[in-house]
């Protein structure tokens, strides 16, 4: 059993969770990811690591809810326990000295950014960070963002704080010396990043997390197309060349349980109101 | 009656089984298991044959002829212990091992008529004394030592039942959630009910070893840090990468490999969905790729889960199915279709990138390959064109290789699988492997007679560390 240490509620729909792992603690790096299962019927799900504190020996994620299993692990609370979690999996971010590395995150995303941001900048990287969400109400981590980027810029789809949409970013990938890109989010914006950056060779790093049974290469849920090749995100990635990645069939794949997610959710809504 | 001599009774006592029209609707066990009278009966046939050929025929030598004894005079009791002296999952292995390759091949019964159903004997033993409660053994003196072991699948579970009896202190780490390995995520609840495999891992953590789930090796600890903290490492870690075809469409929606098929349906239970919460996605043609004991398992349960029609297209013809007997069997009694001689060359895909057909080619069998099966050879011109909505891939599995990309000095084959010498030892000192780590995609048996060996060789090795130490 793994015990929630600290749950907080960063904007509506949006909960940080510690969870008291010290092992997992001491060994999770940015760009890392956990499955965790919430009970005996529950299913298995990956979050990206959002932090790792080895004195308190817990790690944080963050999480959005939007079925039934994220609704779930938001109706607890600080002392409740979780079955099971399982991690760090998939390969660590590569953190080095690359120059000025732009950090590009939306939504519930910008959680696990930040990990990797606060380490580039640890790594002395000179780190401009773009953080975006639907509207102003659902923007997350901007002051932590701001600690660890030389420059922060927000970006809501409705424009309701900061640029509206992300298409300023072309402007500034134009204009300014890029060394690598790091682009944790919604599909579509990684894809749409992952265009901006293609006609300068910008490197660009997409982190994926496509629907994951074990998330430890055994059942090739999580196959993504790169460069024309099956990898598996759970062990070959998460992180990947975003100028090479299907994000069509990444689309599509994502979707392919969308009926069970939404009878599992009506489920349980009924199987609350039982209760 | 006065018999003096009962004649050979050539035939086995048939075992009760759910019909297959009832069977193909739920996900109850298939074979129900002996009677006590019946199991009696069965045991009456045994010749008693000194030379107990069955014994050589058994990966872990249990002592068949001895336990049969016991049995037929009813002292059941002595048979089980009889029989886990050298088997510590006896109800796992008197359901799922091929007997008829192994023991059971070699009874001379077999020659006049069946051999002796070693395997539902076994299998009774077992369930005999798990509804009574186990026989825990007496503890024995501690030797001090600790050994690690990577994967509580059959060969890491065989492994540690083994070393706690021999007084170490033993930590199982396993990566999924619960014990089990294979016979957890891969074998469907039909052939080996979970709560069976529980209670015979319940067994093994009696017998004083600790299971550590959630504990992914290679991520969570590196061997070298586990070397930091233990005298000796057994590494079990399975075959459980998937492998694909390589063909166009593989990744349509719809198209699983049977890997992520059976751990949906059996480890996540999905066949109960959405009381638990992990779903699968089936349409009402199914088609199975491959010709295992893996595309059996996975035809029958895609046929329990509702779907109209499974076939099972394999590329050779039914003789050089790896699958066993009995599971081809009771496939095709419950419906499903096999198309014998047929290769899926591409997967086709509706406007939604869902899987719709698949276009396949009709093969002929050539010489004999490396395998000794006859080679598939295609006809040109034969394609043609299988209408599907779900298509699963069994077309074997390889080794994870987590644990070899983070361990520097292991050596593996090209193929990924460990190297080790007759005992089971890595090129690393103190570190052993055995299973399907070390051979590819076997049998859980066999597996379990790798543990037996390396746990030996283990002891072996503490021992003799223990003796330099203080001489």
């Amino acid at each position: 059993m793994y015990k929630i240490v600290t749950k907080k509620e960063l904007v509506p729909h949006i909960n940080l969770f510690e969870f008291s792992t010290k092992e997992i603690a001491e060994k999770s790096k940015p760009g890392q990811f956990v499955i965790l299962r919430i009970n005996d019927e529950g299913e298995r799900i990956p979050l990206t690591i959002a932090g790792a504190d080895i004195k308190k020996g817990t790690i944080t994620v963050v999480c959005h809810e939007v079925g039934k299993t994220t609704k779930q692990l938001a109706s607890l609370n600080e002392e409740d326990c979780i079955q099971d979690l399982v991690g760090p999996l998939g390969k660590p971010a590569e953190i080095k000295k690359f120059g000025v590395v732009l950090c590009v995150g939306g939504g519930v995303m910008v959680a696990p950014l930040h990990f990797q941001a606060e380490a580039f900048h640890k790594a002395d990287n000179r780190v401009i960070g773009i953080i975006g969400a639907r509207t102003e109400t659902q923007l997350i981590f901007e002051n932590e963002m701001r600690e660890v980027c030389d420059e922060l810029y927000v970006a809501t789809d409705d424009g309701t704080k900061g640029y509206k949409g992300v298409d300023f970013l072309k402007d500034l990938i134009k204009e300014r010396k890029i060394d690598r890109v790091i682009c944790v989010g919604p599909i579509i914006m990684m894809k749409t990043v992952s265009e901006f950056t293609r006609p300068y060779g910008i490197p660009t790093i997409v982190n994926l997390i496509p629907i994951m049974v074990d998330g430890m290469g055994m059942c090739g849920a999580c196959r993504v197309t790169v460069s024309g090749k099956t990898m598996f995100a759970c062990v070959d990635g998460p992180d990947f060349d975003g100028h090479k990645v299907d994000f069509e069939e990444l689309t599509v794949r994502l979707k392919m349980y969308a009926p069970q997610e939404k009878a599992a959710f009506v489920f349980y809504g009924k199987d609350r109101r039982s209760l | 009656m006065s018999k003096p001599k009962p004649k050979i009774q050539k035939e086995a006592v048939l075992m009760p089984k759910q019909g297959p029209k009832e069977r193909s609707h739920n996900f109850n066990e298939v074979a129900l298991g002996y009677t006590e009278e019946q199991v009696v009966a069965e045991a009456e046939r045994c010749l008693q044959c000194p030379a107990a050929t069955c014994v050589k025929g058994c990966p872990v030598e249990v002592d068949v002829p001895t336990f049969i004894k016991h049995l037929r005079e009813r002292k059941f009791g002595e048979a089980v212990k009889k029989v886990k002296e050298k088997n510590s999952l006896p109800a796992i292995c008197g359901r799922v091992c091929p007997q008829e390759e192994q023991c059971q091949a070699h009874c001379t019964l077999g020659k006049v008529g069946d051999p002796v159903s070693i395997g539902r004997l076994e299998r009774f033993l077992a369930d005999w004394e798990r509804e009574r409660g186990y026989e825990i053994p007496q503890k024995p003196a501690s030797t001090g030592k600790k050994v690690a072991i990577i994967g509580a699948g059959p060969s890491g579970l065989t492994a540690a039942a083994d070393l706690a009896k021999l007084g170490h202190e033993v930590v199982i780490f396993e990566a999924l959630h619960k014990p089990g390995g294979v016979l957890v995520y891969g074998i469907p609840e039909f052939r080996l009910p979970k709560k069976i495999v529980e209670a015979e891992a319940g067994y093994v953590e009696k017998l004083g070893v600790t299971i550590k789930t959630n504990a992914m090796i290679g991520k969570l600890y590196t061997i070298k840090e586990l070397l930091e903290r233990f005298d000796a490492v057994y590494i079990g870690t399975g075959a459980g990468l998937p492998s694909f075809m390589g063909i166009p469409g593989e990744n349509l929606c719809g198209i699983y490999s049977a890997n992520e098929f059976l751990i949906r349906v059996n480890l996540m239970k999905a066949y109960v969905f959405p009381e638990c919460a992990t779903p699968i996605s089936l349409g009402e043609k199914v088609a199975v790729i491959g010709g295992g004991n893996v595309a059996m398992d996975s035809a029958r349960c895609a046929l329990r889960l509702g779907a109209k029609e499974v076939k099972i297209v394999y590329r050779r013809s039914r003789e050089e199915m790896p699958a066993r007997a009995e599971e081809i069997a009771n496939a095709e009694e419950e419906g499903i279709v096999f198309e014998f001689l047929t290769n899926p060359r591409k997967f086709v895909g509706n406007e939604r990138k869902w899987i719709k057909a698949m276009e396949c080619v009709r093969m002929r069998l050539g010489e004999p390959d490396a395998s000794g099966r006859r080679r598939p050879i295609q006809i040109e011109g034969s394609e043609f064109i299988i209408d599907v909505d779900t298509v699963i891939i069994a077309v074997g599995r390889t080794p994870n290789p987590i644990l070899q990309q983070t361990t520097e000095d292991l050596q593996v084959t090209k193929s990924g699988t460990i190297i080790v010498d007759e005992s089971g030892k890595t090129s690393i000192e103190g570190v052993y492997a055995g299973g399907d780590i070390v051979t590819g995609e076997a049998t859980v048996i066999s597996a379990m007679g790798a543990g037996k060996k390396a746990a030996e060789a283990i002891h072996e090795y503490l021992m003799k560390k223990e003796e330099a130490n203080n001489t």
